[in-house]
């Protein structure tokens, strides 16, 4: 502890922020695992982002195709090329975007949605948290498949049908989550301690709850994305994504329609198969690493 | 008495609670008490007598079933808003600092909180330095960016001392405010509770289970039973002179250098517990237990002491007040005199 | 001497580097004796409890000597270890909920020593022991079949004390056994441990951070600071006249009622124990002493016999004390 003579609360706060994250970050750093996910997962978003420098969006035109049909690697096309002749490699580079994307804000809804549903129907409870919780119950129990391709059938196949519907059935469990974190700090003796200082909800759950649950649900967010990215996979795979636009699942799909098996052009299904599997590996050792360091909540405190 | 400037008052207050298979436990079960500015006033009893309970419903945590709660002359409404206002009046201090701060916050933040919810804008720091120095953490300005974990048991009572505080209220209440911390640090918060009375007037009901901090600090206390207090007075007579068969139990058990104890009676160790406040014995709730009565010294009032409940002791401030049969037989009816 | 402590020492190695928890304790308890060990959190006196079962954990650095009726503990093979533990010296500990098994009747948890060290017992025989001892600890035999829930905080701690006595062990070790207990309760479980110390002639080791608990119940006390003892003596003299500044104030946070000193006055330290990791030089006390002499800070006295107020400093051999305002004769406390 230093003096800190003369220093805005603003400013105090911004010092224990800073404090707190590098703290954080310590404990993060000595998780190996979750290093090796970070950098995998840092190579991954670098080569999303640049994807549009590296290789033009004609490449992913039917029309402007010069490659022959399901060719083998070559020099030209380093992972060979599908049915209509256009580079697997830029397929799976381009795809690579409209997964991360369809991943990261389906879980974005799905845990805005978990959070505020769990920390209200855990704080407030009564006649609200119980149907809160059914209804998180409810939905936790509808086969996701069934759900999504009824919704799709109903909505029209697009981007934000698959978004919807992957956060649809993703929410419940962060609600439960959520809920389970927020049951635990309500029996704290500091939330009588703000409800006697004549806290309100508002204060009680803002200053209080959320802060406590946010660093479970981020370590928790970090292994929703994978699962969202493998549903947004399956849900293209089936045929039911957005058919405009490639995404590592609507290549498979075309790939299996096109008989890639049996054509025997592993290049074809290969490339973005792994992808899926590389992007799941490192969100999954991120949020293992994560859960790590957030869950002994009590760390260094003894 | 009642109408006493910034007196925390209950009448008649009762709290029960709903028990699975329609019983009902009555944690207090009719209590009258008074808490002004500048006086301490400690209530002692077993855990289980409802203590706890009567002090959360005092601060409005817990709704009262029957009886008032009246801070100033104005009875306690529970809105928000009329909660909102009183405490800024009354201020809770918890058992355990360490549970009672929040491991994210800083020593600032969590001083800072009571002025945050009143919307309390202008001088923030200063007066949180000020509530931190009133409560003997100096200089302040060194404990603001400090986590209660880098603290010892003793600092985090003062911050929490501290945050109750910085509204600037009449009163505290303060719910075992150092059974959790050590022996030896414990005396220095009882002079800090002691030192904000005498110097700027704070009044404190201490819920405790120890008598001898009752002697330390306070200058009145109530001895409570399942539910009900049954002797109040100066700590002087309480604990000196006590009347009551449960207060001469306490008193007598208490361990003392054996010096001391040669001038005490005998040790009177209570068979048995307390029993559950929803199996609260008809007629006088302790006769089950009573010395008295096992010695057969309550012959003479045996029939009140099992059919007859006693009258609810009085608020009042002065006389040593009794509620039991035989101290009534032997001398004489003080309550009806009030 | 039944258990005897020699220069024992304990160091946790943890990540803060080496933390010395015991830092050189010579003690003694005689059979039928109760000696009482005081101290706040920290100090070391749960250490030297755990240390006599050898239940301290990995990171403990053990070294002295533990002898229990001559034997050494700390050499001792963990078959013959085993035995010792409910035989020769068993423990009481204080959270009875945490202690006991939630989901075995009590009566099979107080059996359960019995028949895993008396091979000749029958489990009737041991059941009809363990209800012996229910009765003898003051719960009817028929509570055998409760489950610990069942049951209240006294009446837990009754159970745990039945159990400590199972195997008829010659010491029995109390670690804050009555601290969670309220007034009337405690009162009846000391009145129990000191019945039962008298009735069977065990020793007993009592260890407590209420320094008037230890003079109700005790014949000698050790009061403990920062790792080391600091005062020993009577019981009853440790606490009503003590010979060491921390004793005086240890004792002054249990006022005796009726005391007109006490009243109004709590007593109390200023600060806080110190870090074990970064111990003061000279006397561990000194920085919270309010009669300190220049030659605390420069050297750590050692525990000697002091004169007695009143005694005309004569030193009572009964009475040692580390303190070297003590051991010239003068008073502790201000």
């Amino acid at each position: 502890m230093t003096a800190t003579n003369a220093l805005s609360p603003r400013a105090l706060r911004r010092a224990r922020r800073r404090q707190s994250l590098s703290r954080s970050w310590a404990a993060y750093r000595s998780q190996k695992t979750g290093m090796w996910g970070l950098v995998l997962l840092g190579a991954i978003v670098v080569l999303a982002i640049a994807t549009p420098v590296l290789i033009d969006a004609s490449a992913l035109s039917v029309t402007q195709a010069t490659g022959g049909r399901m060719a083998p690697p070559s020099a030209e096309y380093p992972l060979g090329t599908d049915e209509t002749g256009r580079s697997v490699l830029a397929l799976t580079l381009w795809g690579s975007r409209l997964s991360l994307v369809i991943g990261l804000t389906a879980t974005v809804v799905a845990i805005v949605i978990g959070t505020a549903v769990g920390v209200t129907s855990g704080h407030i409870g009564g006649w609200y948290g119980w149907i809160a919780l059914r209804l998180s119950d409810w939905f936790m129990v509808l086969p996701s498949l069934v759900v999504a391709i009824a919704l799709l059938a109903v909505l029209g196949r697009s981007m934000a049908t698959t978004i919807t519907v992957i956060a649809l059935v993703s929410w419940p469990g962060t609600t439960r989550l959520v809920r389970a974190q927020t049951l635990t700090v309500q029996s704290r003796p500091y939330l009588e301690r703000a409800k006697a200082l004549g806290a309100g909800h508002w204060h009680q759950m803002t200053k209080h709850i959320l802060p406590n649950v946010l660093p479970l649900v981020l370590a928790s967010a970090t292994l929703l994305v994978p699962s969202a990215i493998l549903m947004e996979s399956s849900l293209a795979w089936l045929g039911l994504g957005d058919p405009g636009v490639v995404s590592w699942g609507s290549i498979l799909n075309r790939a299996s329609e096109n008989g890639a098996v049996s054509a025997h052009a592993w290049w074809y299904l290969l490339p973005p198969g792994l992808a899926i599997l590389l992007v799941v590996l490192a969100f999954m050792l991120c949020g293992r690493a994560l859960e790590a360091v957030f869950n002994p909540r009590l760390r260094g405190e003894s | 008495m009642s109408s006493e400037e910034k007196t925390l008052t209950a009448r008649d207050l009762r709290v029960e609670f709903g028990l699975p298979g329609g019983r009902v436990a009555r944690a207090v079960d009719g209590v009258d008490l008074d808490v002004a500015p500048g006086e301490i006033v400690a209530l002692a009893g077993e855990s289980g007598c409802g203590k706890t309970t009567l002090a959360r419903t005092l601060l409005g945590l817990e709704r009262a079933t029957g009886g008032t709660v009246a801070f100033d002359g104005v009875p306690l409404r529970y809105s928000t808003r009329a909660l909102k206002a009183y405490r800024r009046q009354v201020q809770l201090v918890l058992q355990d600092p360490t549970g009672a701060l929040n491991p994210r916050h800083t020593v600032y933040d969590a001083v800072a909180e009571g002025l945050r919810i009143h919307k309390i804008h202008d001088d923030e720091p200063g007066r949180v330095a000020e509530a931190l120095s009133r409560a003997g953490l100096r200089p302040p300005e060194q404990f603001f960016l400090a986590y209660p974990h880098e603290l010892s048991g003793g600092q985090r009572q003062r911050v929490v001392i501290a945050g109750a505080l910085v509204l600037q209220p009449s009163l505290l209440v303060a719910d075992e405010p150092v059974a959790s911390l050590d022996a030896s640090v414990r005396g220095e918060i009882l002079s800090l509770l002691l030192r904000l009375k005498e110097e700027q007037g704070l009044g404190a009901l201490v819920i405790t289970h120890d008598l001898g901090l009752a002697w330390s600090i306070a200058d009145r206390i109530a001895i409570m039973y399942l539910g009900r207090i049954v002797e109040q007075g100066p700590v002087e007579q309480v604990l000196t002179a006590p009347r009551h068969p449960y207060t001469r139990a306490l008193v007598s058990v208490l361990p003392a250098a054996p010096a001391v104890k040669a001038a005490v009676a005998e040790p009177i160790v209570l068979a048995g517990e307390l029993p559950d406040a929803s199996k609260i014995p008809g007629g006088c709730r302790f006769r089950p237990r009573c010395q008295e009565v096992a010695s057969g010294n309550a012959a003479a009032v045996l029939h009140q002491c099992s059919g007859e409940d006693l009258h609810v002791l009085g608020p009042e401030a002065e006389p040593h007040l009794v509620a039991c049969h035989l101290d009534r037989a032997l001398h004489g009816d003080a309550k009806m005199a009030a | 001497m039944l258990l005897e402590f020699k220069d024992l020492r304990v160091t946790y190695r943890g990540s803060r580097g080496r933390l010395p928890a015991v830092r050189g304790v010579d003690l003694a308890v005689d059979a039928g004796e109760t000696l009482g060990i005081a101290g706040e959190s920290g100090c070391g006196k749960s250490t030297l409890a755990m240390a006599v079962l050898r239940l301290l954990p990995k990171s403990a650095e053990v070294s002295g000597e533990i002898l229990l009726d001559g034997e050494d503990l700390l050499q001792m093979g963990w078959g013959r270890l085993r035995a010792v533990r409910w035989t020769g010296a068993s423990i009481v500990f204080q959270g009875a909920m945490h202690s006991l098994n939630a989901v075995q009747r009590i009566g099979r948890q107080i059996a359960e020593p019995i028949l895993v060290h008396e091979a000749k017992t029958t489990p009737a025989a041991a059941a009809r022991r363990a209800e012996a001892l229910l009765e003898r600890v003051g719960l009817p035999a028929s509570r055998a079949r409760s489950y610990p829930h069942e049951l209240s905080g006294g009446q837990r701690q009754r159970v745990m004390i039945a159990m400590a006595l199972a195997c008829d062990p010659d010491l029995v070790i109390a670690d804050e056994a009555t601290t969670a207990l309220d007034v009337m309760v405690q009162a009846q479980v000391l009145q129990l441990i000191a019945e039962l110390v008298t009735e069977r002639g065990v020793g007993l080791m009592m260890i407590s951070h209420d320094l008037s608990v230890l003079s109700a119940v005790c014949d000698r006390a050790a009061v403990m600071y920062a790792g080391r003892i600091v005062e020993q003596g009577p019981a009853g003299e440790v606490f009503a006249n003590a010979r060491h500044p921390y004793s005086a104030a240890l004792s002054a946070a249990f006022p005796v009622i009726g005391d007109p000193a006490a009243r109004m006055s709590p007593g109390g330290l200023a600060g806080d124990p110190p870090d074990p990791v970064r111990l003061p030089e000279g006397c561990s006390f000194r920085p919270r002493c309010a009669v300190a002499v220049e030659r605390c800070g420069a050297e750590s006295p050692e525990l000697l016999a002091v004169p007695v107020r009143g005694s005309a400093g004569v030193a009572d051999a009964a009475r040692v004390s580390a303190c070297f305002v003590a051991q010239e004769g003068m008073p502790v406390v201000l």
